[in-house]
């Protein structure tokens, strides 16, 4: 049995293309500034001029993240009405209409997974497909990405299939929420913090 | 109710779902406010409510065809008649052999096309000045019935030849787009042909004079028996170059090949397919080819074996006769003529790749073998992109990679054995005009058509008998969006003396639209029947039936064509009775009795609701794998019957400084270290974007979302600009300028800027373009031998902008 539902995320696979967030808006029909999925691209590095040429020592990649379904969803503990809530497979919820729109779990969720409409004065997020997963099939995500880059399942079993990686820079410190994430990492992702790198997109995600 | 009771009965009552025509999205960038009065208004076109909700429906759908370089499978879900939602080929296995068609993000946005609020839906006749944008409703008799005596009348008064059906790929599957059109002119005496295109005419002209054929590829699968992978100018993850390309070259490194990519930008690719990135300066990819060479040759690396048997013209030994005497490459490599060696050093200045990482190239292909060095196209749209198509053809030739699992031989590529999929099956028929003209010069046969002739890349013909005089542009954005130099273009077109006639047919009103006399409204590919096979790889057959009705009074452009072809009299010899459902059966047909014996006939592939026939590929096939076993017995089909580096037939064309016999770096006509540098200091360059394919899907707010039309630039071209990342800029040259906000990355070389191609031109009253068309900045000069588009050689000059 499920205990805990979680994606698998391969860094080094992700081309960028946002055939994942895209399908997860024509999924849960998302207007245009509702973000369920998205993708950071992490850029660093810079150029040095050595005799006539320029050398980049530029890395890039990418983090292409949903809703984590945190082991401590911080996101729930901020609401002021419980409307966010945590099922049995781990999948955390928004009830939205119990969300009186105050953004304080926006605000507590280090993964920006928390969405605001202002239109409805409510927050909205990633609730894993469930129905899709109930039925056995995979989150629209997953199966989307044509670089297979994106796997589900319970997350004892990914840390089996993949290693228990949940930290690739420049994420947030996974002991703050627990993120239900197995990561596998990009080759520049050593190199990443010495390099200065930053997410390069925030005016896309 | 409870949150728990919520969820489970979310899946019904969270999704509203939206009728024909409520506005899914916001309008498109480019205002069409003519529209407005077309419009229906009625509150049915509000968001409604699904209830009860609807059974719902899901077909296998091939995804609709455009010129993205894919060929993908999508499960469309209908509900009362409209799609509600598009996922993607969940056929269990996935294998490399027989892998999932999974669609990319555009496929996945389709539904935002499919009921954009901007839709065409009404046939439209002119009202003000040619290209002023202002046009009238009118019924489809009106509308058919001018069309037929404007035929008629152009028909007679200059000809067929005075007709052409121009270049175009917004619709692009067997049953819908520009053969339609070609059939009818076909049966109506002809139109005026033309050859090549816009995205490969280089590299599809070059290829043979080293090959003597174009089917020069192996297939995909076997990239992973290579060691080493040379991407250059390639970027399969934004392009596409094939369903599933990318993910062959994933799987490949996978396996443990190396794998580098050269290019300006650090591309999607760069990121996720290679171990490392080698920015190049644009149009210079000759020279670090040739100082590869010259590493390769100086250092012996080179398959001095292989050559001897099975290439002429590579040193004095070898040259072919007749020109005994002539520059042999490794002449050119060594400078003994021209006095400069081809050398890492040489190259570092022109191309800005550092010396040691040229040699540290040139050892690891000559010497990681089996190796791949695949060419993208877009370094061939340029200048001389004759040239590094057959630089890298040679490279592949003197390592000895050509007809041997894991090689590749470079060039265009098409796919071993047969040249693979692509091709139009739908019966065009025989065109009685048999004049030709490159397809990018059809302006210069609107100005000058009588005075064109074999120097002008004419074909078929001494020379033209007449000017274009009538144009009938389907799914075609490529008549001014997507053509170089589109002040000139518009110009031209404005003039109704010279284009007496044209003649639109679209899904949205296009920046060519704008120019129509007639402009029609045709269905999408979700509301007809359509069928496709792979793009330039693949194999398999893609069944595309009809899953929505159309709506409002469009048509499918085969409808249309039945329609004119009634009124011109020979409706039954244009649609000999067959629908397209019909014309979908035809086609199976052929298919079976050519490519694919299995497939189904079309009755059995509708009930299975398969969508795809595929082929798996478990022993990919190599291409000149006879040739390289026995070069005598197999010979190839060139003059010499061998892979020619150096080419008397270019020899004999006598023109050494543009088409030389031996590939050469050539300084282009607009580059950074001509005078015109001073000016426009910044190459530019257009690349392919995934908003987008080229024009198509502009509008479309999920993909703008996630791709935003910008110009990119590095932060030390920036700087001295003073520009911050998101300010509004002005890129111009002498041909035009355009206002578009800028990115700031670090993922682009310096000097070089990069404005994503396809964007649609939306010019102020200045005559600015304000929406970032990079073909405001395009030039219309075209390349020696092929004829061909040369729309990447471009310098600007960046500036920050104030707001309109």
């Amino acid at each position: 049995m499920v205990t805990q539902y979680a994606f698998f995320f391969d860094a080094a696979a992700c081309s960028g293309c946002k055939a994942c967030q895209v399908a997860c808006k024509d999924r849960n029909d998302l207007g245009p500034g509702t973000l369920w999925r998205r993708v950071y691209e992490v850029t660093g590095g810079g150029w040095e001029k050595k005799g006539q040429v320029w050398v980049p020592s530029v890395i890039a990649y990418n983090v292409s993240m949903a809703c984590n379904h945190c082991e401590n969803p911080v996101c729930g503990a901020a609401c002021p009405v419980k409307a966010i809530w945590k099922r049995e497979d781990g999948i955390v919820f928004v009830d939205t209409d119990l969300c009186i729109g105050c953004r304080y779990c926006e605000w507590a969720c280090p993964y920006t997974a928390l969405r605001f409409h202002a239109a409805t004065n409510t927050v909205s997020k990633c609730d894993f497909c469930y129905d899709a997963v109930d039925a056995g099939k995979p989150p629209a995500c997953v199966a989307a990405c044509p670089r297979r880059a994106l796997d589900f399942g319970d997350l004892a079993d990914l840390r089996k299939k993949y290693g228990d990686l949940r930290h690739i820079h420049p994420l947030p410190d996974p002991e703050q929420t627990g993120p239900a994430l197995v990561l596998r990492p990009h080759r520049d992702a050593a190199r990443a913090a010495e390099r200065g790198a930053e997410v390069a997109n925030w005016e896309e995600v | 109710m409870s949150l728990k009771k919520k969820i489970e009965t979310a899946s019904i009552t969270r999704r509203s779902f939206l009728r024909w025509g409520a506005a899914v999205g916001s309008s498109a960038a480019a205002s069409h406010k003519l529209l407005g009065a077309f419009r229906r208004r009625d509150p049915n076109h509000a968001l409604v409510e699904a209830a009860p909700p609807a059974e719902e429906r899901m077909i296998r759908v091939g995804c609709p065809s455009h010129n993205c370089g894919g060929r993908c499978l999508l499960r469309v879900h209908v509900r009362d008649g409209v799609i509600v939602r598009i996922d993607t080929d969940d056929r269990p296995g996935d294998t490399v052999a027989d892998p999932q068609l999974r669609a990319c993000v555009r496929g996945r946005a389709y539904r935002k096309r499919q009921y954009h609020r901007d839709r065409l839906q009404f046939p439209m006749k002119r009202v003000g000045k040619r290209g002023e944008g202002k046009f009238e409703r009118v019924s489809w008799d009106e509308a058919l019935d001018r069309i037929a005596a404007e035929f008629e009348r152009i028909k007679k008064a200059y000809g067929n030849q005075a007709f052409y059906v121009p270049y175009g790929t917004g619709s692009y599957n067997q049953i819908n787009g520009r053969q339609t059109a070609q059939r009818l002119m076909n049966l109506y005496g002809g139109s005026l042909g033309f050859y090549n295109s816009y995205s490969w005419a280089a590299i599809s002209a070059a290829t043979p004079y080293v090959y003597g054929t174009g089917v020069t590829g192996n297939q995909r699968q076997d990239w992973l028996n290579s060691k080493y992978i040379l991407m250059w100018g390639w970027n399969p993850a934004e392009m596409r170059d094939g369903t599933n390309t990318e993910f062959f070259v994933q799987k490949a490194r996978e396996k443990g090949a190396r794998v580098v990519c050269i290019d300006p930008r650090m591309t999607l690719s760069a990121v996720s397919l290679a171990d490392e990135w080698i920015p190049i300066r644009p149009g210079t990819d000759a020279a670090m080819m040739s100082a590869m060479a010259w590493v390769m040759v100086t250092e012996k690396l080179h398959d001095a074996a292989f050559i001897k048997t099975h290439c002429v013209g590579f040193d004095g030994t070898q040259m072919p006769a007749g020109a005994e005497g002539a520059e042999s490459y490794l002449d050119y490599l060594l400078g003994t003529r021209d006095g400069t060696p081809k050398t890492p050093a040489w190259a570092e200045a022109v191309t800005g790749v550092p010396r040691e990482t040229i040699a540290r190239i040139a050892r690891e292909y000559a010497t990681m073998k089996p190796g791949v060095l695949y060419q993208g196209y877009g370094m061939q749209r340029r200048a001389y992109g004759e040239q590094p198509v057959r630089a890298g053809c040679v490279l592949a030739a003197i390592t000895g990679n050509v007809g041997v699992p894991g090689g590749w031989a470079s060039g265009i590529a098409l796919q071993a054995p047969d040249g693979g999929p692509f091709w139009l099956v739908f019966p065009t028929g025989p065109n009685p005009v048999k004049a030709l003209i490159p397809s990018f010069l059809w302006t210069e046969a609107v100005l000058r058509g009588t005075r064109m002739g074999q120097a002008d890349g004419v074909r078929g013909a001494e020379r033209l008998d007449t000017d274009i005089k009538c144009i009938w542009a389907v799914a075609c954005n490529a008549l001014i969006n997507q053509h170089s130099n589109i002040n000139r273009t518009a110009g031209i077109l404005a003039d109704e003396k010279k284009v007496e006639f044209l003649l639109v047919q679209d899904n949205f009103l296009t920046p060519t639209g704008r120019f129509a006399d007639i402009l029609l409204p045709v269905c999408t590919q979700f509301e007809t029947w359509g069928l496709e096979d792979g793009w330039k790889y693949g194999d398999e057959v893609i069944l595309m039936p009809k899953v929505v009705e159309p709506p409002f009074e469009t048509k499918s452009d085969y409808r249309i064509c039945a329609e004119i072809a009634a009124r011109l009299g020979f409706e039954q010899a244009y649609t000999e009775g067959r629908t397209e459902r019909d014309w979908v059966a035809w086609s199976l047909d052929r298919y079976r009795r050519t490519r694919f014996p299995g497939v189904p006939t079309l009755d059995e592939f509708e009930r299975s609701n398969a969508g795809v026939y595929s082929v798996p590929v478990t022993e990919p096939a190599v291409a000149f794998a006879d040739f390289r076993r026995d070069p005598a017995k197999h010979p190839l089909p060139t003059p010499s019957g061998k892979i020619e580096i150096f080419s008397k037939a270019l020899h004999d064309m006598n023109n050494p400084a543009e088409i030389p016999a031996v590939p050469k770096y050539i300084q282009e006509w607009e580059s950074p270290f001509g005078p015109e540098a001073a000016k426009y200091p910044l190459s530019a360059i257009g690349h392919h974007y995934l908003s987008r394919v080229h024009s198509t899907m502009e509008g479309v707010d999920w993909l703008e979302e996630a791709f935003p039309q910008r110009l990119f630039i590095n932060p030390l071209d920036a700087e001295p600009r003073k520009l911050a990342n998101g300010d509004l800029v002005k890129v111009w040259n002498d041909r035009g300028a355009c206002v578009v906000p800028c990115r700031l990355t670090r993922r682009i070389m310096p000097g070089v800027v990069a404005l994503p191609q396809g964007a649609w031109w939306t010019p102020d009253k200045d005559g600015v373009d304000r929406r970032g068309s990079i073909n405001v900045l395009t030039s219309d000069r075209w390349t020696p031998l092929a004829f061909g588009n040369a729309q990447h050689t471009i310098m600007v000059q960046v500036a920050r902008a104030e707001k309109s």
